[in-house]
């Protein structure tokens, strides 16, 4: 089973980065871009039997710092 | 009075950090990241600056998570005393012992220069040796700085006195311009500034020196 947990700055929480990212689509002429976010995505290689509840757990103990991310997981 | 200072692939700071205890009178000893247990009798443990693991993941998220970071874990829930400058703030973050995190500086460049802080809180032993509100000049050296907590962590956190340092002039976004934290005994300081490196006369700077001194004054006393 493989498994892809995406991490994301919690709304709310400013993120320099993307708006970094926002300038520049802007300074290449790319217009209409009101905002962006940048996250990460982390891709899981599981042993058969892994649980997606173990996958949550291991979020909430490493993967996301649930105090300025969240976090979704994606089963494949 | 006995200091362990933690040791992790990455660190940079742990000499200069266990050089400012040594110089205030602690016995001192290095301890790697695979130990389970801190040495016999230690009163305080220093959590140093660098880039613990090369910051993978988050900075601080992987040291975290260490055998001997489980050992710290349980040393400040005895009531045991910490230090962490720079990216020990940062892992005492990620280990639950400080509120909130430490987000990318929002200039989103690298900060290395000497800035000045104000003394927030007093009541404490790293910073009873200064005046409240007194400003001393501290180096900083970080990318990833800018605290952040949610507005009601932040107003607990004023509230009950726990803002150890705010910076003179805001470097990297933090909110409320919050440099350095206490936990809630008191016990358990993280900043992002380095007093270690303004400890010495060599150094450029000695206003961190008076923040080792009475910490070793205070535990000698105890």
């Amino acid at each position: 089973m493989k498994a892809r947990v995406h991490v994301m700055l919690k709304d709310g929480v400013l993120d320099p980065q993307g708006e970094a990212v926002r300038h520049a689509l802007g300074a290449l002429g790319f217009e209409g871009v009101e905002g962006v976010r940048q996250g990460k995505v982390i891709e899981l290689d599981l042993a058969p039997g892994t649980t997606e509840a173990q996958v949550g757990e291991m979020c909430e103990k490493l993967l996301a710092n649930t105090v300025i991310e969240s976090y979704r997981v994606e089963v494949l | 009075m006995r200091a362990a200072v933690l040791v992790f692939p990455g660190s940079n700071c742990d000499r200069d950090l266990a050089q400012a205890f040594r110089a205030a009178g602690f016995e001192t000893q290095m301890v790697w990241h695979k130990e389970t247990a801190l040495p016999e009798g230690t009163d305080i443990v220093g959590v140093p600056g660098g880039f613990s693991y090369g910051d993978y993941l988050r900075c601080g998220a992987i040291a975290a998570n260490s055998p001997i970071c489980r050992a710290l874990v349980d040393h400040a829930g005895r009531g045991g005393y910490v230090f962490g400058p720079c990216n020990g703030f940062q892992i005492l973050t990620e280990t639950g012992l400080l509120p909130g995190a430490l987000l990318r500086n929002a200039g989103l460049k690298y900060i290395c220069r000497t800035e000045p802080l104000l003394v927030g809180e007093t009541d404490s032993v790293f910073t009873r040796g200064y005046g409240a509100g007194e400003e001393i000049m501290i180096p900083i050296a970080h990318h990833d700085g800018n605290y952040y907590a949610d507005a009601e962590t932040l107003d607990r956190l004023e509230g009950e006195g726990r803002v150890a340092f705010r910076y003179g002039r805001n470097p990297n976004g933090s909110q409320r311009d919050i440099a350095g934290i206490l936990s809630a005994n008191r016990r358990v300081l993280g900043m992002m500034p380095h007093p270690e490196r303004a400890a010495d006369p060599g150094h450029g700077g000695t206003d961190g020196q008076r923040l080792f001194a009475h910490l070793s004054g205070a535990l000698a006393a105890a």
